[in-house]
């Protein structure tokens, strides 16, 4: 009896950690899917796209906490105002390096990380505030078959399952998405074909950027957020990405929901774990390098020589 | 007045110079050949019109418009449709979706569909295959995806790089014809560069032979393919 009790306990216990994993993982994966849109474009990783996220997030607060704005529209406000900061971005900072070796737009990036950061800093300070989480969904949990369930977290994980189906949508139905994977791929021919290849990055770079403020939304009300909330998301961000296949954006959310899970299990399962989570996203990294460098979902480069 | 013309183009690849001065004319509705060897500028002539070479000097006009110094995708939107060498296969897209992007420039969504079918009444196959991608086609399909990708458009003329490269004589065949008939039907006009001189002679109108970079001879198909001088030291047969 006491022993059968124990094992249900502890199949509880793992289902909630898994749940918790995929909450958490809902948020690595929606900043995995901005890395995903800006690399497959310009074949190069943008580290600010935690920081934009971070920025983002600071807009939506200021909309919340100080200017009363409904949650939801603060939510779609932010998204939108986050595009034209991406589009806005890339036009004005990206665009005289479109063409440089990938290194030199990594540094450019690398740039503007400390760039934003620094000015989130001058403009909201670096005291943590409390960010709200969506009203209309119970912070307490509810009890599914036994096991107790954040409301909150199914809220993060279907949020981040709609952005990938949005994403997708656009992608294979709109003439404009379709514009976007034809430039990305092939932009000489896509010039042929009318295309004008450069506003197809900034298109992109405003994509990623929404994509990423969501991402900061959903996570700011688990941490609290101040100037440094994303860099550990970024970290498991890279990881994700890395770990679905660096190009592939269905990749990138399955990797960001494996890499959550396995963090929550880690923390909760192996002793002292929790200190190391960091260093866990950098073997992540290196071992789907090692391995399969491609990742789960994406196609190995083939390059005829 | 000729649809197309060029008058003394020059271009360069960096500070390699490929054109010294071509001038040419496309009729509306016409169909003309580029001949020569490799390296005499074929390519680059049609780089140059549709802006993805540097051109130095000289002018290009279509329809009495100047188009030198335009962006490719200015150009494309005037009505030019670049076939490029390789025949620019979008190779990990779809069938459906080469064709739909052939279109992109066009803002009548009816009308393109209506494109659709209407090509896809040129290649049937093509309607069969819409959502296979386009890496997975041969050759000789790849090409015909090409042209249908151009026509797309509702061009005013085609430039068509090498439609021939690498491909079967049968399938060749029929490549020209479809070009025919759809000159033919479309009005579209067509420039192509060719190496195989004795099918493209008897595809085209008119065709101009051009060596290190200039015109060095031009005529109507037949004319060319009667002098016996310029078979033998420029077409090679």
């Amino acid at each position: 009896m006491g022993i059968e009790l124990a094992a249900s306990s502890l199949l509880e216990g793992l289902v909630q950690q898994v749940v918790t994993g995929l909450a958490t993982g809902a948020v690595y994966a929606s900043l995995a899917l901005a890395l995903v849109l800006v690399f497959r474009s310009m074949h190069a990783l943008n580290f600010a796209q935690g920081e934009m996220a971070m920025f983002g997030t600071f807009i939506a607060w200021t909309l919340i906490t100080q200017l009363h704005v409904n949650y939801y529209l603060a939510f779609g406000l932010t998204i939108a105002i986050s595009m034209a900061g991406g589009v806005a971005i890339e036009r004005v900072i990206i665009r005289p390096v479109e063409r440089a070796p990938a290194l030199t737009v990594v540094l450019v990036t690398l740039g503007l990380f400390f760039v934003v950061n620094g000015a989130a800093g001058l403009i909201w300070g670096y005291v943590v505030k409390a960010f709200p989480g969506p009203p209309g969904f119970p912070q307490a949990p509810v009890a599914v078959a036994g096991v107790s369930i954040g409301v909150q977290d199914l809220f993060l994980i279907a949020v981040t399952l709609v952005l990938l189906a949005a994403l997708y949508a656009f992608f294979r139905f709109t003439r404009l998405g379709l514009a976007m994977r034809a430039a990305a791929l092939y932009p000489e021919t896509s010039r042929l074909l009318g295309v004008h290849t450069g506003r197809m990055l900034a298109l992109g770079w405003g994509l990623a950027a929404g994509v990423g403020a969501v991402s900061g939304m959903l996570i700011a009300p688990i941490e609290f957020l101040d100037p440094n909330l994303m860099q550990p998301v970024l970290l498991y961000a890279l990881a994700s990405a890395v770990l679905g296949g660096i190009e592939n954006p269905a990749g990138a959310v399955v990797g960001g929901f494996v890499v959550g899970v396995m963090l929550a299990l880690i923390g909760t399962y192996v002793p002292g774990a929790r200190d190391l989570r960091l260093a866990f996203g950098l073997v992540i990294i290196v071992a789907v390098l090692l391995v399969r460098p491609a990742g789960l979902l994406g196609r190995p480069h083939v390059a005829r020589v | 007045m000729a649809l197309l013309e060029l008058t003394d183009v020059h271009a360069a690849y960096g500070s390699v110079r490929a054109l010294h001065g071509v001038s040419l004319q496309v009729a509306d509705g016409g169909v003309v050949a580029l001949l020569g060897a490799n390296g005499a500028g074929k390519t680059t002539t049609l780089r140059s019109i549709s802006g993805t070479v540097r051109r130095l000097a000289g002018e290009i006009r279509l329809d009495g418009q100047v188009i030198s110094g335009r962006s490719p995708e200015q150009v494309a939107r005037l009505g030019v449709a670049h076939v490029p060498e390789g025949r620019g296969t979008l190779a990990q897209l779809t069938v459906w979706e080469n064709l739909r992007m052939g279109a992109y420039v066009r803002r009548d969504r009816a009308g393109v569909r209506r494109d659709l079918d209407r090509v896809a009444g040129y290649f049937p196959w093509l309607g069969r295959r819409r959502d296979q991608v386009a890496s997975t086609l041969s050759g000789g399909e790849q090409q015909m995806l090409a042209i249908a990708r151009a026509l797309m458009l509702r061009p005013r003329v085609v430039l068509l790089d090498e439609p021939s490269l690498g491909l079967a004589p049968l399938v060749v065949r029929d490549i020209y014809r479809i070009v025919a008939t759809i000159n033919r039907e479309e009005g579209a006009a067509f420039l192509l560069v060719e190496q195989n001189a004795r099918t493209a002679l008897h595809a085209a109108h008119r065709a101009y032979v051009l060596e290190a970079g200039r015109v060095a001879a031009d005529g109507s198909g037949d004319e060319l393919a009667a002098n016996e001088s310029i078979r033998k030291s420029y077409l090679g047969y």
